[in-house]
């Protein structure tokens, strides 16, 4: 692939206690890629996003992003960089409006840099990103307290926090979880739009169906370490995969 | 057939679009009354009260200062049990400057504000990772230490203090310095926590890590959120120095960082007005249940398990909403 490298990870690993949540994963991600990151519950998928995005310190590994190592910086100096994530529980600022979620990534120096040294509105521009995501432009529900918003909503709002801050790279952490088919349905073509303008993307998910539509690239963790890498199609006719995944044949057969 | 309250918002239109408020004499009045209302009545009662009561709205005033600056730490997510320690930070510097260098109060009150606060900060920097209890905690043992390390080596004047302290020019500008400052402090910093800088430090309150995911240090946000709730603070300890011309170890006291919580829980938590009210109810209160002797205590605290048991969401919320919406009896069908 001749796009440029975006993220480097080499030998990325963390230990809590005896438990070794990530073992030694790489992977090399590249521009306008879009990665889906699947396994098993407490395969160590949201450890992962958390060691990129510098919420964890790997105790062994680096993180590279665009040739520059983040591994080791916090949380903030990665985002500035143009690192997004979401976060798996959707917690908003409860006390503010929908809208006013926004504006804290829009405060962000990043942002300012970007735009060339001026905030704008950054209300107007709040308004515009809830609409990009699905939120009824003229509804009364953009200004609603976050801590009223259904489920649906609080995670469109974590795509648009992502996107308030004009990130590169984006890593959704299980975006699709605890959505309707039909919510699924209408979110996927926001994030086409994303790809299409260039962002580069890593989905961690359980809703294979959907992702696997999206993907370009699928990565299997199981108990931590990198099982398999591929094409969707490539991944899922992997016998390690499926036993990982839905259990051994004979299991199946018994449940 | 059965009633129902029927609640109708009548400020919605004014709030919703600023310039059709200054179409209408009835639509300003109906904005600026309840800022200038307070204003005046502190201002009136001020003046006509005597001596006595004169010096209890100037400490009440302080006492709202600590409470607006509680209450601004607290919506930052900093829950202080200490505003002893940046009352007495405050009052320390002050009284030093004035002790050992003959400084005015007109320029040592504001320069003790900000040294304290700095101060303050400084002490509280290698905590200011901690959150909720464990921040509070050592906000509550901070004064404590300092207070002992004050008795053990007798440096500031030791136990006993120091006296002879210089006091503002005139018990009215006294009185009148105090009043500025909390509606200055009031309106300044509402309009600070309403702006997307207060909206950043509310957001730290909600989930410091979507702050932090967002670029945002919130460790420097807090810093400046800490710096300017212990400067107001700070002030208050430096103009009471001035006030009682006395600096001493009991201005670590407790009364210090408990009475601006319960002034906070009375008026309303994260509304910066309701502190103010709060105080104003409390510290007076006090002094009128005076009379009372031993019961004394056990009145005041009754009555503060009333308000927070009859109201808990707070006095301010409470009449603004009553203030801004009608209210009626409505008949509806089953």
């Amino acid at each position: 692939m001749s796009r440029p490298v975006v993220l480097e990870v080499r030998g990325l690993l963390k230990r809590y206690g005896g438990v070794t949540a990530v073992d030694g994963v790489d992977f090399t991600l590249h521009e306008n890629e879009v990665l889906g990151v699947i396994g098993p519950n407490g395969s160590g998928k949201t450890t992962l996003v958390n060691l990129i995005t510098g919420f964890v310190k790997p105790d062994r590994g680096k993180v590279l992003y665009r040739g520059k190592r983040i591994s080791g910086l916090p949380p903030y100096r990665v985002a500035l960089k143009g690192v997004a994530r979401t976060f798996q529980m959707a917690k908003p600022f409860y006390q503010l409006p929908a809208y006013k979620n926004l504006v804290v990534p829009l405060s962000s120096p990043r942002v300012h840099a970007l735009a060339g040294g001026s905030y704008g509105d950054r209300d107007a521009v709040a308004k515009d990103l809830l609409e990009e995501v699905g939120f009824e432009r003229d509804s009364w529900v953009i200004n609603k307290a976050a801590a009223s918003l259904p489920h649906g909503y609080l995670k469109r709002l974590e795509l648009a926090r992502c996107m308030a801050l004009r990130a590169d790279l984006m890593l959704l952490d299980e975006l699709f979880s605890g959505l309707s088919l039909a919510e699924v349905a209408s979110m996927v073509p926001v994030i086409d739009k994303l790809r299409s303008r260039g962002k580069t993307i890593i989905m961690v998910e359980h809703r294979l169906r959907e992702l696997f539509r999206i993907a370009d690239r699928v990565l299997v963790l199981n108990f931590g370490q990198k099982i398999a890498e591929g094409t969707p199609g490539q991944v899922m006719d992997l016998p390690a995969v499926r036993e990982a995944y839905l259990g051994s044949e004979a299991e199946v057969g018994d449940a | 057939m059965s009633r129902r309250r029927e609640r109708i918002d009548r400020g919605i239109k004014v709030r919703a679009d600023d310039i059709y408020a200054l179409t209408s004499w009835r639509e300003m009045l109906y904005l600026a009354a309840p800022r200038v209302a307070p204003v005046l009545t502190l201002l009136v009662v001020g003046l006509a009260a005597g001596p006595y009561w004169q010096r209890v709205i100037m400490t009440t005033s302080m006492f709202a200062l600590l409470a607006i600056s509680w209450d601004v730490l607290a919506a930052s997510g900093m829950v202080s049990l200490g505003q002893a320690l940046f009352f007495g930070v405050g009052a320390y510097t002050s009284g030093m400057l004035n002790h050992y260098f003959g400084w005015s109060p007109l320029l040592t009150i504001p320069l003790a504000a900000v040294i304290g606060g700095a101060i303050s900060t400084l002490l509280l920097l290698p905590v200011l990772r901690l959150r909720g209890l464990y921040f509070a905690m050592v906000t509550l043992i901070m004064p404590l230490i300092i207070e002992r390390v004050i008795e053990a080596t007798g440096i500031f004047g030791g136990t006993e203090g120091i006296s002879g302290l210089a006091s503002l020019p005139h018990r009215l500008v006294e009185l009148l310095v105090a009043m500025v400052m909390v509606w200055v402090a009031l309106f300044g910093l509402r309009r600070l926590m309403d702006s997307d800088y207060g909206l950043v430090l509310k957001g730290i309150n909600d989930n410091d890590r979507s702050v932090m995911s967002a670029g945002i240090n919130i460790y420097r946000r807090k810093a400046e959120a800490l710096f300017i709730a212990s400067s107001i603070a700070a002030f208050a300890g430096a103009f009471m120095t001035h006030a009682y011309m006395f600096v001493g170890m009991p201005v670590f006291a407790m009364d210090y960082s408990i009475l601006p919580i319960a002034s906070t829980v009375v008026g309303g938590v994260g509304t910066l007005a309701g502190p103010l009210l709060g105080a104003f109810i409390l510290v007076p209160l006090s002094e009128l249940l005076r009379g009372l002797g031993g019961l004394r205590i056990v009145i005041y605290a009754t009555l503060l398990v009333v308000f927070i048991v009859g109201l808990p969401e707070g006095i301010f919320p409470y009449l603004k909403r009553k203030y801004t919406q009608f209210e009626r009896w409505v008949e509806v069908e089953k």
